[in-house]
């Protein structure tokens, strides 16, 4: 290997973008030319000084209200508007979206007590079987695009150190048989697994606290995700936890 | 108005896109302040990104939706520059700054003020390179792209990807120092 192609792959290696037999020829050359040594040092300083998370910009809130304004709502509203103006089919259409809405509803709450249970053993199994993290870190931009092209949606990472909420980790895991981003806090010696499902259509609500063989769970969901924060910490640090959580995205 | 040629039935659709492009909004913020260096010129050309890419959505093909998020937003910048000649007389340098996206752990003031003013050092560097050079730097460096993703974006193989980040890192090492030097003086 010359001097020109170890000045371009150093930047692969810098990047974690080199093949193994490609980093292997490009050590070696490292090893015994002082003057590519010295430019891989440099650019390693350049790429500490950049500090991606001081170099990037938050969306206004406007432009973020002015997107969604601008792509269409489900509306239910819509809904019945078309069944009043069905006219004579008004009442029929009525009893059917009544009836579907009830179903629907006990379908969720059944649901709902199924994916509790699963959210348990989930974070039960984490604890077991050292399989805790397949992404090991306390920085949220090392946690957060682990995630990239391993799932649909980028799960929303914040740090909470200051907040005495520990950043352990990512993993993937499954939930609903779907795949689901987890992030792994620490408070003192328990672990606090965050659960992360893409719910596109699911609107925002509210957190709500549940409990199941003595662990915590507490359940909300925003922009677009279902997340589930389950411990055995006690029931306030967890509402804690999921407040700082969800007060740290909205910054 | 382009909102009124979106139907209200493409509402499970919009939710579907909202999901899965929104979370992704500061990302590509981001990207259009340094490609078009100006916050206004980069609220309208996320917003019209955003709004080309719904219309569009039925020819994403799944995977993450980044790349193909981030080329449509490069091809709106393009045309944006391409059409307004303003744009090159108009600074950053009027405007308040952006707050950034995560608050860091606390610093003592000192540390705070000159954090900062690495940042906006380190901003405005990348800010002067050349258009070819800034793109590759901010998709790998800031955005966190793989060069696969890049190339996706940028529209070139990937050994381009490589030729350019080595020649924009070069660059901007050069400044860099020179900047360096020039604070220090």
């Amino acid at each position: 290997m010359n001097c020109d192609d170890a000045g371009v792959l150093l930047h692969a290696l810098i990047d974690g973008e080199l093949d193994a037999g490609h980093a292997r020829e490009l050590e070696a050359h490292i090893a015994a030319c002082t003057g590519c040594a010295a430019r891989l040092r440099e650019f390693q300083d350049l790429r500490a000084a950049m500090k991606p998370a001081t170099l990037r910009y938050a969306a206004p809130a406007d432009l973020r209200a002015g997107i969604e304004g601008k792509l269409p709502a489900p509306r239910p509203a819509a809904v019945s508007r078309r069944a009043v103006l069905g006219g004579f089919a008004a009442g029929a259409g009525a009893t059917a979206l009544a009836a579907s809405g009830l179903l629907l509803m006990v379908m969720r709450a059944d649901d709902q007590k199924r994916i509790l249970g699963e959210v348990v053993s989930a974070h039960l199994r984490s604890l077991q079987a050292k399989h805790l993290i397949d992404v090991e870190s306390t920085d949220q931009h090392t946690v957060k695009p682990w995630f990239n092209g391993r799932l649909d949606v980028a799960p929303p990472v914040a740090d909470l150190t200051a907040q005495g909420f520990t950043l352990v980790g990512g993993r993937l895991d499954t939930l609903d048989a779907k795949p689901v981003a987890v992030i792994v806090y620490r408070r003192r010696v328990h672990v606090i697994n965050l659960f992360c499902a893409p719910a596109p259509g699911s609107a925002h609500r509210a957190a709500v606290m549940e409990s199941l063989h003595g662990f915590n769970v507490r359940r909300w969901s925003e922009n677009g995700l279902n997340l589930w924060a389950v411990s055995d910490l006690n029931a306030e640090e967890l509402s804690e936890f999921g407040e700082k959580f969800q007060a740290a995205l909205r910054q | 108005m382009m909102a009124g040629a979106i139907e209200a039935s493409d509402g499970g659709k919009a939710e579907r896109f909202k999901a899965l492009a929104l979370p992704h909004l500061d990302d590509a913020y981001t990207l259009a302040r340094y490609l078009t260096r100006n916050a206004s010129d980069a609220d309208d050309a996320v917003q019209e990104c955003y709004l080309r890419a719904f219309r569009h959505f039925d020819t994403f093909r799944g995977g993450p939706i980044k790349p193909w998020l981030f080329a449509i937003l490069r091809n709106v910048c393009h045309a944006a520059r391409a059409g307004r000649v303003r744009l090159v007389f108009t600074g950053d340098s009027n405007e308040p700054p952006a707050p950034p996206l995560w608050r860091e752990p606390a610093d003592t003031p000192e540390q705070g003020v000159s954090r900062r003013q690495d940042a906006d050092i380190m901003r405005r560097l990348i800010g002067e390179l050349p258009d070819e050079f800034r793109e590759v730097v901010v998709l790998r460096e800031i955005n966190d792209l793989s060069y696969r993703d890049i190339a996706t974006v940028i529209e070139t193989p990937i050994g381009t990807v490589m030729s350019r980040l080595a020649r924009a890192r070069g660059l901007l090492r050069e400044a860099w120092i020179a900047a360096e030097g020039g604070g220090m003086a």
